[in-house]
């Protein structure tokens, strides 16, 4: 029997819609959603059909019978393993109150389900990946215009000119994005790319600049200053949305493009070149405010920075620029019901200090890297429980070995994932959750220029002794007592429920998998956007009086990245098109393709070292090493080292990935509290790594 | 003659390798036989940028294909339409095939012991549809195109 089933791409957080074509049980076809991405899907989404084979992933639930780490399990059935979790949670709540339990996700469109079980259970430690991911942009963005990162969408396809300052758009794959970038290419558009290597977007960029590791903010800030200087700005849009200009100005003055060339170790022509060039292509110019910038100390204020330079070019709410994503209220439809509508907020103060101690963080998920603090230290209240879902904080966060010293506080941990992630080897039980084309999600929003509902379908039914995260909270919310805030059974009752208010049914999505709130795109008057920023004063702010009340300047006066001594150099971390960081390394189709990550380092450099292409060479942190093959290149910065993210993992039952490659975030020693006060995200790249070529490299052969 | 190509629009293509499995899915193939491979020289500045181009590489389906001939079985074969392709029933895994080909292109598939190449996915084009490679290319770089005589 055939049958075509709507679903989601599970196999990176993008969620890509799909189409499953079905036979006799078994997936047949996996292409993007012809309505929305003309079939287009990139290598990780086809590599589905591998991961719904492999049998390397956890089969049921398991509950640990060693030591934590040990890999000991002793597999249960689902009851023994909630009844097993629900008395835990219980003991905890009783003894050191429900706020003690922290639960973390992914982010992304589901993540209100989690956050409605972590409320419902009583704590307001709700949390995400977000403070080792995007955390300053989204900071950054709240300090300029009020709203979140994703407080806009960005019109690439029908701008002149798009900025990327390390955000390798073309191998951290969005299909829609990547076709919107070559069609930007394919209609003249400039691409310019900042990094510290070239990258696959940087081999696309009409401009290049690689910079000194660590010296995006004097870039920007050099930007800043010259296009206020060339006048290349819209001063009409600047005069009508915003505050702060001239003290902004002042405080950049110092900044000159001579000077941001000189730190970055660009030639200032080439700068004043692409100021003046921008200047004439306002506002069809789009920088990029990053997305992974949990990298440097002053990555909140490049982000910050990234930001003004779009409001500079007035390319908001325009054609070729920024634009406002519109919700179902513009379509004048009513929203999706959400789990978290019944659900009262806790109201004791957050562990991770965020909403008190930091006032000027966003108090939705805080940060997740600070309950290690309260775990450690008891402060502000202990933390005795941790539920991750579909999250892997030791392949996320810093320093593995300080994560598991604080994680040893703990009498509770749980992993919810359909894989067995390094956390959830060490944690206490793992629940697994049934993978994307085993399992229904609830219905999603996805807001734009023609907003939509959407829905994954389940294509195949489970291969294993697995459930759906919505089926497994449903149960572990009945053993709880508060299964009646989620009253449902089925899937179709769960998206029935999420739609009463919108009058669709889940009918309704049957055609294309999705339903479009609008036929037409909606555009806001671009004369008109007074109270679309969120910011105190109702203005984009230059300088955020919030922030400068709190002690926090808009603009921190710039201090130059040190220099790694000699021998050492700053690891820098990037993706591949064909992982997603971690979720894929042991795919066998893209273990295939891509068995483990090497070692970039600058030709000069190595040539000095002794050490070729292809050698193998250890990387050493202060008691951590890893031993990879090198790749060598002059298309790299000297004092930076990069490798791919996502490798080097110790879980013995995928065997595939099982010590393939190097682990970045291992040796990432002590930086698992070293945080932008200021933008609330880790500093991942404010590493030095020894690197020499191993003693692995034979000589020659002394074995028959 | 050749009735159909794949072509690479090299502007387009982002070398994310992501054909090299949507064939592989799509023809279920274990761990060993690529049948499709983007490749690349390496980078070179050119103005200020270092650049490579992207190539797209799979079976040629040739005018006058080496391979047929030589097969022992018949398996090999040229469709009228220029698709060169193997018949896994007559195929015995050989590879004589592999060896009279300059390019080596067709692979032993280690599940079935036979012999496994590109054949545009025939069985796609015949129900009016395009190759999986295509289909579903990222960036819609890949096109299949259809030879017309002038």
């Amino acid at each position: 029997m055939e049958k075509t089933v709507w679903s989601m791409c599970g196999m990176c957080s993008v969620r890509c819609p799909i189409k499953v074509e079905v036979e006799d049980g078994k997936v047949r076809w996996i292409e993007g959603n012809p309505h929305i991405l003309k079939g287009s899907l990139c290598a990780k989404g086809s590599a589905g059909v591998a991961l719904h084979k492999d049998p390397e992933r956890p089969q049921q639930p398991l509950i640990r019978s060693g030591g934590r780490g040990a890999g000991k399990w002793e597999p249960v059935s689902w009851y023994t393993a909630l009844d097993y979790v629900a008395e835990k949670i219980e003991k905890i709540k009783e003894k050191y109150g429900a706020k003690s339990i922290v639960m973390s996700c992914r982010g992304g469109p589901w993540q209100d389900l989690i956050k409605a079980f972590c409320y419902a259970i009583g704590s307001p430690n709700f949390t995400n990946h977000d403070s080792a991911c995007g955390r300053n942009v989204h900071h950054a963005s709240k300090s300029v215009y009020g709203l979140g990162r994703k407080g806009f969408i960005y019109d690439i396809a029908n701008a002149e000119h798009l900025i990327c300052f390390g955000r390798n758009l073309l191998a951290s794959l969005r299909v829609a994005e990547a076709n919107q970038v070559m069609d930007m290419l394919d209609n003249g558009g400039s691409l310019t790319y900042v990094d510290v290597r070239q990258t696959l977007t940087g081999i696309k960029a009409t401009r290049f600049f690689q910079v000194r590791p660590g010296t995006d903010y004097a870039l920007a800030l050099g930007m800043i200053n010259e296009v206020i200087k060339q006048e290349a700005y819209d001063k009409d849009f600047v005069e009508k949305y915003t505050v702060g200009f001239d003290q902004m100005a002042e405080f950049v003055e110092p900044y000159t493009a001579d000077w941001a060339a000189k730190e970055c170790g660009i030639k200032v022509k080439k700068l004043k070149d692409f100021v003046n060039e921008i200047g004439g292509q306002r506002p069809r110019v789009i920088f990029h405010p990053g997305w992974m910038l949990s990298r440097y100390n002053d990555s909140f204020y490049a982000s910050r920075c990234l930001h003004i330079l779009n409001v500079l070019m007035g390319n908001i709410e325009t054609e070729g620029g920024q634009l406002f994503p519109k919700t179902p209220a513009d379509c004048g439809v009513k929203g999706l019901r959400t789990f978290s509508s019944n659900v009262p907020k806790p109201e004791e103060k957050r562990a991770d200090g965020v909403g008190w101690k930091y006032k000027h963080f966003d108090k939705g998920p805080g940060l997740f890297h600070l309950y290690y603090e309260a775990m450690a230290t008891g402060e502000p209240y202990p933390i005795k429980g941790l539920i991750c879902y579909r999250h892997d904080p030791f392949t996320c966060f810093p320093d593995v070995a300080a994560q598991k010293e604080a994680l040893d506080n703990c009498e509770l941990l749980v992993s919810i994932d359909t894989h067995y992630s390094e956390f959830g080897w060490y944690s206490d039980v793992i629940l697994p959750e049934s993978m994307y084309l085993e399992r229904e999600t609830p219905i999603a929003t996805q807001k734009g220029l023609k907003p939509r509902f959407i829905y994954r379908d389940r294509a195949v039914d489970p291969r294993f002794n697995t459930k759906p995260s919505w089926e497994i909270l449903k149960m572990l919310a009945d053993r709880l007592g508060f299964g009646d805030l989620f009253p449902f059974h089925t899937a179709e009752d769960m998206w029935n429920w999420q739609l009463e208010p919108t009058g669709y049914t889940i009918e309704d999505f049957q055609e294309k998998g999705f339903v479009s709130l609008t036929d037409t795109p909606i555009m806001y008057d671009r004369e008109d956007l007074e109270g679309r920023f969120k910011t105190a004063s109702g203005k984009i702010e230059f300088i955020n009086e919030t922030l400068e009340g709190l002690g926090i300047p808009s603009f921190k006066p710039y201090e130059s990245p040190k220099k790694p001594p000699k021998g050492r150099f700053r690891l820098v971390f990037g993706r591949s098109p064909v992982h997603a960081h971690s979720h894929t390394i042991n795919n066998p189709m893209l273990h295939e393709l891509f068995p483990e990550n090497t070692l970039w380092i600058n030709k000069r450099i190595a040539t000095r070292l002794g050490i070729n292409d292809g050698d193998w060479v250890d990387v050493i942190g202060d008691s951590q090493m890893g031993t990879i093959r090198a790749h060598v290149t002059e298309f790299i910065h000297p004092e930076a080292v990069y490798t791919v993210h996502g490798f080097g993992r110790q879980v013995p039952l995928q065997s595939r990935a099982y010590h393939a490659g190097m682990s970045d975030q291992k040796l990432q020693e002590g930086l698992l509290l070293h945080m932008d006060e200021a933008g609330g995200g880790l500093c991942l790249c404010e590493k030095f790594v020894t690197v020499r070529r191993s003693s692995r490299n034979p000589r020659r052969r002394v074995e028959l | 003659m050749n009735k159909y190509m794949l072509y690479l629009n090299a502007k387009r293509c982002i070398g994310c390798h992501g054909c090299e499995i949507h064939c592989k899915a799509n023809k279920d193939l274990p761990v060993g036989p690529i049948l499709c491979e983007i490749s690349h020289e390496p980078l070179k500045s050119v103005k200020g940028v270092p650049k490579t181009e992207f190539l797209f590489r799979s079976c040629y389906h040739c005018e006058d294909p080496y391979c047929v001939p030589i097969c022992p079985t018949g398996a090999m074969k040229k469709r009228e339409d220029g698709i060169v392709y193997i018949d896994q029933e007559l195929c015995i895994g050989c590879m004589a095939c592999a060896g009279a080909c300059p390019w080596t292109i067709p692979q032993i598939n280690p599940a079935t012991g036979k012999a496994v190449k590109c054949d545009y996915c025939m069985d796609r084009v015949d129900q009016g549809l395009k190759p999986a490679c295509v289909t579903k290319c990222t960036t819609r770089a890949l096109k299949f195109v259809a030879l017309q005589e002038i």
